[in-house]
């Protein structure tokens, strides 16, 4: 049977739509060696030290896939050896010292060396680089080699110092070879000594990562590791969902409790190192004590996270979660709205004749965020707050809170994945700090001396008797801690890790 | 003389492309949200926030600023990106490929698909077939290329899961293709396997982006149609026995394009539009998801650069849709 040439053509196409539609479709990703996540951002540049994607707190996953770090942070934020086998002051903490570890190699092959820990810490501490966390990198210098171990001068006590070697931009560089490349040539092929390697990269699409065969330390549990990049999170839900990929995170909560009972999937929420709060900007009615302690006493948070956020979140009353090191439990800020009428009532407020200032507030940047204004202006409007709601966008935020041109009151979340106070309190509330709302100077007279605070016992002490003058004060809304969905196929075990970076690392087969 | 009007579109781009660009920088420049604020350690002091604004080159006036970005544009530099780290005109020459291919696969599904739906309304007209191909576009029209996208993935990706959710490639497998017109090249290269794959994650995009596009066409198309087939000509043709088929393809085709060009050539750019959302929904590594990151993080530099490559594309779209007019209608050639 000869065919036409229409006949031909109309067989050709329907065999390539057979074949499209047909053909093993790429959600069969069913190799036990390949561990494929749906990852919520994409990752812009492959230096982990500079640039804004190095302060993103959910990049890191990747980054401390390819690269260690000086020190490693366990999953409950505490530390370990990483790079650096140990570490510390000397007694009058005027001097620092690290040993480095042997025996470790690049992903080229070359042995890593205290060189290249030294270089990594210098080229971070340049005052003209990009590296965003170089306030801290800068209080130490003048590094010596001796063998393996590395000392050098304390320019200025920074209790964090070593903290930060185990988070942001705390990461080893390979020195020759970046020497020999250039920034350029790195981001386009860059290497690290960490458990995988960059096999393949495509912007805005996926990363693929290979076991690094030399890894020094526990053997990577998947050969081969891809990050989808999924901003979209309707999308990472179809792609759970449809088995296109083992793993995902940051899924509407709603779609959590749907995914859970989808036949071989499973999941967690855990507790991460974020929190939702509300700047309390010193101007307009916020001078008034009482309108600032009515405003706190009248939002019931519970009611929140349990109506709104169908009970995923933890409720706090300071800048500190459980997991910090400052964290006090005794510091409570009650919802008690007829405490709340009181204050306002001592001051001549009533809901007859409310006292009026605006909230800003993101809008689909965090979950709910706006619902939960909403709701809190609803709690306030009820004890003689009227609170006018104005919506901005995050980059608005960070500008009009390095001009401290915020609303009297303003939503936002903030990260401490260190878990030091100076982190979360610290720069939240330090009048000089670029980041503060409030700025006076007995909150600053009371924060000044713990910066520089040896003693570690005085110091975390220090910052729990701030946290409670806030509180007294009312000088922040402290709302909740954030908690991160993590959906997985139910033949895999994933470990929940504080920091909110889901690192292929801490997924193993069930 | 055809060569008269290609200079006159040619010079009125330039000055719609010099427009653009002032309008863009000055905009980029007033709206909200500082990109320097959003790098702020938390540490930093009003020295290291200056230092990090002249790092950028955001130090200086609106004017001094404007200047040294057109200096450095008239010389082929658009300067370096933010957030990548890299050359803005490197990253677009890697993403804008697949973005082109999306747009011209769409494109091409539209015109096929509205063009054969056109016909067939055409050819049975006032029919129970004409009635439902009126419904069938007014459907298609009425949702939105970003809810077909959000449909066909649930649909497609999920319920029947035939094709890939995301990306532009499998993961799993190495392009290995020299150009970055990855699906251009695998046809040309007869690797089939590969184009296989990239037409399979096309599949869903191109129909997200084209079945808006397709009822547009199918309409216009078919409205153009019956107006020529009312044509003394036409009818002449029809006395003289000839088959329906033949009358709308033979007859009332050609007049009835021009008007559908012209439509569809406005349309396309609104399919390009299009690509910032779709391609984000299937995260696909083209010019309209990294536009959403570089809103996002506020990259001046890269916002700048694709705002401008999103209007040569629009102008070059038009220019074209222009000149095919004047090949195809004499009449406007001498207008």
């Amino acid at each position: 049977m000869e065919l036409t040439r229409r006949q031909s053509l109309a067989l050709g196409a329907s065999a390539f739509l057979s074949e499209i539609l047909f053909a093993k479709s790429s959600a069969v990703a069913a190799n036990k060696d390949t561990l494929t996540i749906a990852f919520n951002v994409n990752v812009p540049s492959f230096d982990p030290t500079s640039g804004p994607s190095s302060v993103n707190p959910t990049i890191q996953a990747i980054y401390r896939s390819v690269f260690d770090q000086f020190i490693r942070q366990k999953p409950d934020l505490s530390f370990q050896p990483g790079l650096l086998t140990a570490w510390g002051w000397n007694e009058d903490k005027t001097k620092l010292w690290m040993d480095v570890r042997k025996d470790v190699k690049w992903h080229d092959g070359a042995p890593f060396t205290p060189e290249d820990v030294v270089w990594s810490l210098e080229r971070a501490a340049k005052k003209d680089g990009a590296n965003p966390i170089q306030f801290i990198w800068s209080t130490a210098g003048n590094y010596k080699i001796e063998g393996n171990r590395i000392t050098g001068d304390v320019l200025r006590f920074e209790p964090t110092f070593f903290m930060w070697m185990g988070f942001l931009t705390g990461y080893v560089l390979p020195k020759a070879y970046y020497e020999k490349v250039g920034a350029e040539g790195f981001e386009k092929k860059p290497i690290g000594t960490g458990p995988y390697m960059i096999d393949e990269y495509s912007g805005n699409a996926f990363l693929r990562l290979k076991a690094n065969p030399n890894y020094w330390g526990d053997k990577p549990p998947f050969q081969t590791v891809i990050f989808k990049f999924v901003p979209d999170a309707t999308t990472r839900v179809a792609e759970i969902e449809s088995g296109s990929s083992d793993v995902t995170l940051e899924v509407p909560y709603e779609e959590y409790d749907r995914l859970l009972t989808v036949k071989g999937l499973t999941g967690f929420v855990a507790p991460i190192s974020d929190i939702g709060m509300i700047f309390i900007t010193n101007k307009d009615a916020m001078l008034d004590k009482n309108v600032r302690l009515a405003a706190i006493h009248a939002i019931d948070k519970k009611a929140i996270v349990s109506r709104l956020l169908r009970g995923y979140g933890l409720v706090i009353d300071t800048l500190e979660t459980p997991e910090y090191s400052a964290y006090d439990a005794s510091i409570t800020t009650p919802y008690d709205p007829k405490k709340a009428a009181e204050l306002l009532k001592a001051s001549g407020y009533s809901p007859q004749k409310p006292v009026k200032f605006t909230i800003q507030t993101t809008r689909g940047f965090k979950p709910k965020d706006y619902e939960m204004i909403q709701a809190i202006v609803g709690m306030w409007r009820k004890v003689g707050i009227e609170a006018q709601i104005e919506v901005y966008e995050i980059a608005k935020h960070f500008e009009l809170r390095t001009t401290h041109a915020l609303a009297p009151a303003a939503f936002y979340n903030w990260g401490n994945a260190i878990g030091d106070p100076t982190t979360s309190t610290g720069f939240a509330m330090f009048g000089p700090s670029p980041h503060s709302a409030w700025k006076s100077d007995d909150l600053d007279a009371k924060i000044g001396p713990l910066w520089g605070e040896k003693d570690e016992k005085k110091r975390i002490a220090g910052w729990k008797e701030v946290n409670r003058y806030i509180a007294e004060q009312g000088y922040v809304i402290p709302l909740l801690q954030y908690v991160q969905p993590i959906v997985f196929k139910s033949e895999l075990k994933v470990t929940p890790n504080t920091s909110g970076a889901l690192q292929p690392t801490l997924v193993t087969r069930a | 003389m055809i060569t008269l009007p290609i200079f006159r579109r040619l010079a009125t781009a330039v000055g719609t492309l010099t427009g653009v660009a002032i309008v863009v920088f000055v905009l980029l420049r007033i709206v909200p949200g500082d990109p320097v604020a959003m790098m702020i350690s938390p540490g930093a002091t009003a020295s290291d926030i200056a230092a990090l604004r002249a790092h950028y080159g955001l130090d200086g006036s609106l004017l001094s600023q404007f200047w040294v970005w057109l200096r450095s544009m008239l010389s082929g530099d658009l300067g370096v990106s933010i957030s990548l780290r890299r050359s803005v005109g490197g990253v677009l020459l890697e993403r804008l490929p697949a973005t082109l291919e999306l747009c011209m696969a769409a494109l091409q599904f539209a015109a096929l698909l509205g063009g054969l739906v056109a016909l067939v309304g055409t050819i049975w007209r006032n029919s129970w077939i004409e009635a439902l191909i009126d419904a069938l576009t007014g459907f298609l029209l009425a949702i939105p290329d970003f809810i077909w996208a959000l449909a066909l993935a649930l649909i497609l990706g999920v319920l029947w899961p035939v094709l890939p959710l995301s990306g532009r490639l499998d993961p799993s497998n190495s392009s290995g293709m020299a150009t970055p017109f990855f699906w251009a090249e695998s046809l040309l290269r007869l690797r089939f396997d590969t184009f296989l794959d990239l037409s399979r994650h096309l599949m869903m995009p191109v129909l997200a982006l084209g079945l808006p596009l397709a009822a547009v066409i199918a309409r216009v198309l078919k409205g153009a149609l019956i107006e020529a087939m009312a044509q003394d000509y036409v009818l002449l043709a029809q006395l003289k026995g000839m088959s329906r088929l033949r009358l709308v393809l033979q007859e009332a085709l050609g007049n009835a394009l021009g008007p559908t060009l012209a439509l569809t050539g406005v349309q396309f750019t609104f399919l390009v539009g299009g690509t910032v959302i779709t391609e984000r929904i299937f995260a696909f590594p083209g010019i309209g998801n990294m536009a959403v990151d570089a809103v996002i993080n506020r990259d001046l530099p890269l916002i700048q650069g694709l705002v401008l490559v999103f209007a040569v594309i629009f102008i070059a779209v038009n220019m074209l849709v222009d000149l095919l007019q004047l090949v195809f209608n004499p009449r406007l050639r001498h207008g």
